[in-house]
């Protein structure tokens, strides 16, 4: 079936099976490569892709759930401003090692900043308990959200 | 702190955040086919038929018929076929695989393959190969060694026995959890073939290519992709990868690609040894242990791979950081029919090191002295001999590394409290003492890796970073550089580090043994130093310098009885864990750990620091959450689900502390930092369950069916 949507705000319309997996979609139809697939059954986050702003799994999402929505992958949260600010402070905290899961932490990290501008350590770690990293032991991950709410400073 | 390890922004940082990073599947590839397996469903088996069905056009079988070389994935030894002919020793072990332009089709086909086979009796693990008459082994190794006489311990008491305690510690295997599975992709050109793929070892890849396909070795090209994680992972398993692809690659004409999903990477890719180690130790009157005897029996699983170096690395620390006069070890590699075992980051050490942690923990008490107090009274000093009889040449800091934690951690207040509390909620506190030999054991570097790297200047000013070392997501990349460009003074940005391509780069050995920086990036540093008195061959012409790998003159080492000094230098580490757990759940939360490392110089603070608190979680989850089960011989947990790494919240708050300590015989004093940050948690967080409950442990992960039936037969939790 046709399926319309908008992916970081271009408009595009897929052929697809309505439970074909949005992950699919977003790397194979669209190139939309920064997604990336550690899992393949919404466990690891490396996926992770806003959809009307939540944050959602793409390899568990059906494409038939994107119908008529907003799609936000890393490859258009990228050319914001406050892509920019997360961006510096994962550099600067050590929040990047092999970096397959690193888009998707920075999704989670944009879904978590916009619902709670000032989170608690304790809301940071639950905040990004969706995503798994192997490399990093996450603390300089935390460390890199709470640098980045306070750069952001409550926008 | 040295200048150099102030920290730098990470090369690689900002593609990798924006999702710019093209991993192997990112790669586009045009007109690449793909390619998927057919595994076996028995242990071990004779396959009398297989039967494909019809295939449509563009769709291949490639099995071991299309072998034009030998039928042999290349490492220590040829015994690992890479497509079995008549026999299947392991669930997993891939059979055939087909190729073709669509993935559902290829499913389809693979699901109508029919294998009739003959079932033969298997062998599941340790368990069964001690139900074994005769086990088979790679590798039966018997040693012993005498230290008395030797400098150092002149104060061990040579008779008066006090007791003596045998008992034996059982780890589970690990699978690594690299976020980015396996893959790789090859294609012809000409008379050339090249591949790429998410891998640590571009050259093992390319000798395991020359092997199978039996061409001269400037006939293949590997070219190492953005590798999103390994953890020893990507060192053997990409060798068997790199034959299937390239296979498929020669007889279709086309580029093959072959991306395993999490299931099958988790099914069918080597994982850490399971161990069981027996130690028996004399204990004298005044407290100080004389002698202990170690039986160290690893699963190696269906094929040898690297089982018989992992062995010998966990033989090697089979006494811990200790000073024991007389020691005898032994080491078997049991042939099994579960899937391969091999390299994961400690590579045998870990093993060790839990099993003789604990046995210290348990000397102690039978001692009725404090775990850590007399694990102190033992530890090796400068000067004293390693149980190899080599020499602790560089000082030994452990004292001070020690007191910073305890100090931090309020050890010495905590430890009798939580041993003294009661309760349903318990806390407990825990120490590991441990070090890693860095670099490959023995003479290895020297014999059998011979390391070349070379710079190559150009008259703008930058310098290419030649050399066979990958970027895995541990900062190989920016170490690497800061060291060249250190050492030139020149910045940063004109120091040039590109994705190894064997047509480029020489071979400086694989990405493995807490390597990369002291011995290669030692390697950069003098070849950084020859560019800045070499001059140009000609106007506007590029200036190349080689260097070569010189062992350093005071190493001594036998490798026909194993002795001498079997590293060049030891990195050291100190854990203190605190967890909490609860008598309903057993479940441990870790709190804190506080953490001391002695890794010469760091080359770069924030990376090694990141290096340490990823090691650190990997070590929680190997000792506490990552269970694998076999049953039938097949690994009971095939996902990311029921196969548990720590998260965010399972992760505790890592205090880390670095002692400078500079090593000669590494750039800037660097020793090594990748595995050792793994071998601390597992025997710490023991002691602390110790301390917690008062029981004995004896196996990992320390799960809580396995603390609550401790606690039942043991009496513990009063």
């Amino acid at each position: 079936m046709r399926i319309s949507f908008t992916v970081n705000g271009n408009p595009v319309v897929v052929e697809a099976e309505p439970l074909a997996r949005l992950l699919d979609v977003l790397r194979i139809d669209l190139g939309l490569h920064g997604v990336k697939e550690g899992c393949g059954e919404g466990e690891c986050g490396a996926c992770a892709v806003l959809l009307n702003g939540r944050i959602v799994n793409s390899c568990v999402t059906p494409v038939a759930a994107a119908a008529d929505g907003e799609i936000l992958t890393i490859e258009g949260f990228c050319e914001t401003d406050r892509y920019a600010v997360i961006e510096q402070a994962f550099s600067d905290s050590g929040g990047v090692q092999c970096g397959f899961c690193t888009p998707g932490f920075v999704m989670a990290t944009e879904a978590l900043l916009r619902e709670n501008s000032k989170p608690s350590e304790d809301e940071i770690r639950r905040g990004l308990s969706g995503n798994l990293c192997r490399c990093t032991g996450y603390n300089m991950i935390v460390q890199a959200v709470q640098a980045a709410s306070e750069t952001l400073n409550g926008q | 702190m040295s200048t150099i390890s102030r920290s730098i922004p990470r090369t690689d940082s900002p593609q990798k955040s924006a999702g710019r990073a093209n991993y192997l599947d990112d790669m586009r590839i045009a007109g690449a086919l793909h390619a998927r397996l057919l595994l076996s469903t028995r242990p071990r088996a004779r396959i009398l038929r297989v039967e494909t069905p019809a295939l449509p056009d563009g769709y291949v079988t490639v099995d071991h018929s299309d072998i034009p070389g030998t039928n042999a994935v290349r490492m220590i030894n040829d015994g690992w076929p890479l497509f079995p002919v008549d026999m299947v020793e392991y669930v997993g072990q891939p059979i055939l695989l087909i190729a073709g332009p669509d993935v559902a089709v290829i499913d389809e086909l693979l699901a109508a393959v029919t294998v009739e086979y003959e079932d033969l009796t298997p062998v599941f693990g340790i368990d069964g190969a001690e139900t074994v008459e005769d086990p088979e082994c790679f590798v039966d190794y018997h040693l012993e060694y005498h230290l008395e006489g030797a400098p150092g311990p002149t104060d061990q008491p040579s008779g008066d026995l006090a007791f003596t305690i045998t008992e034996t510690f059982d780890t589970g295997a690990q699978e690594h959890i690299y976020l980015e599975p396996q893959a790789m992709a090859a294609w012809c050109e000409g008379h050339r073939i090249t591949v790429t793929g998410s891998i640590q070892c571009p050259y093992y890849v390319h000798k395991a290519l020359v092997t199978v396909l039996g061409w001269d070795a400037d006939r293949i090209r590997v070219v190492q992709a953005t590798t999103g994680g390994a953890f020893g992972g990507k060192e053997d398993f990409p060798s068997v990868l790199a034959g299937y692809v390239a296979l498929a690659a020669h007889k279709t004409g086309q580029p093959v690609k072959l991306v395993l999903d999490r299931g099958q990477d988790i099914e069918i890719s080597t994982k850490r040894h399971p161990s069981r180690i027996t130690l028996a130790s004399s204990v004298g009157r005044s407290g100080l242990a004389q002698s202990t005897c170690a039986d160290i029996r690893i699963d190696g699983g269906a094929f040898e791979g690297l089982s018989s170096t992992v062995l010998q690395r966990a033989m090697f620390n089979a006494s811990g950081v200790y000073r024991i006069p007389e020691i005898s070890v032994q080491g078997q590699a049991y042939r099994t029919n579960i899937v391969p075992y091999g390299a994961f980051r400690g590579f045998g050490s870990p093993q060790a090191f839990f099993a003789s942690e604990m046995h210290m923990c348990h000397l102690a008490r039978k001692h009725g002295e404090d775990p850590l107090s007399f694990k102190r009274r033992h530890l090796v000093r400068q000067g004293d001999r390693t149980i190899t009889g080599g020499t602790l040449r560089d000082p030994v800091k452990m004292e001070e590394m020690i007191d910073s934690v305890l100090t931090q951690s309020e050890y010495n207040r905590k430890r009798p409290e939580y041993e003294r509390a009661t309760g349903i909620t318990r806390r407990g506190i825990g120490v590991s003492l441990f070090n890693h030999g860095c670099g490959f054991t023995g003479s290895g570097e020297r014999d059998i890796i011979k390391a070349r790297v070379k710079l190559r200047g150009h008259a703008d000013g930058k310098v290419e970073v030649l050399c066979s070392n990958v970027e895995m997501g541990q900062g190989a990349e920016t170490t690497l550089r800061k060291i060249v460009a250190e050492t030139l003074g020149v910045p940063i940005g004109n120091v040039v580090f590109q994705n190894p391509d064997t047509d480029q780069v020489p071979d400086s050995g694989p990405t493995v043994a807490s390597r990369t920086v002291m011995v290669v990036g030692g390697l950069l540093h003098t070849a950084a130093l020859k560019l800045k008195d070499a001059t140009s061959p000609g106007p506007g012409q590029p200036v190349e310098v080689e260097a070569n790998y010189q062992q350093p003159a005071e190493i001594e080492w036998d490798q026909s009885t194993f002795t001498g000094d079997a590293y060049p230098a030891f990195s050291w580490g100190v854990n203190i864990i605190e967890i909490e757990l609860d008598l309903l759940t057993y479940a441990i939360r870790p709190l804190t750990v506080w953490a001391s490392f002695d890794i010469g110089t760091a080359i770069d603070e924030r990376i090694v620091i990141g290096q340490i608190h990823g090691g650190i979680a990997q070590g929680i989850g190997y000792g506490t959450t990552e269970l694998l089960e076999v049953r039938d011989g097949a690994f009971q947990q095939r996902t990311m689900t029921d196969y548990v790494i720590p998260g965010s919240l399972d992760t505790p708050e890592i205090h880390v502390n670095l002692v400078s300590n500079p090593y000669h015989g590494g750039p800037f004093g660097a020793k090594g930092v990748g595995e050792i940050p793994l071998t601390g948690p597992p025997p710490a967080l023991g002691d602390a369950v110790e301390c917690a409950l008062g029981v004995e442990i004896h196996q990992i992960p320390l799960t809580p069916e396995y603390l609550e039936r401790i606690v039942r037969t043991q009496g513990g939790a009063q």
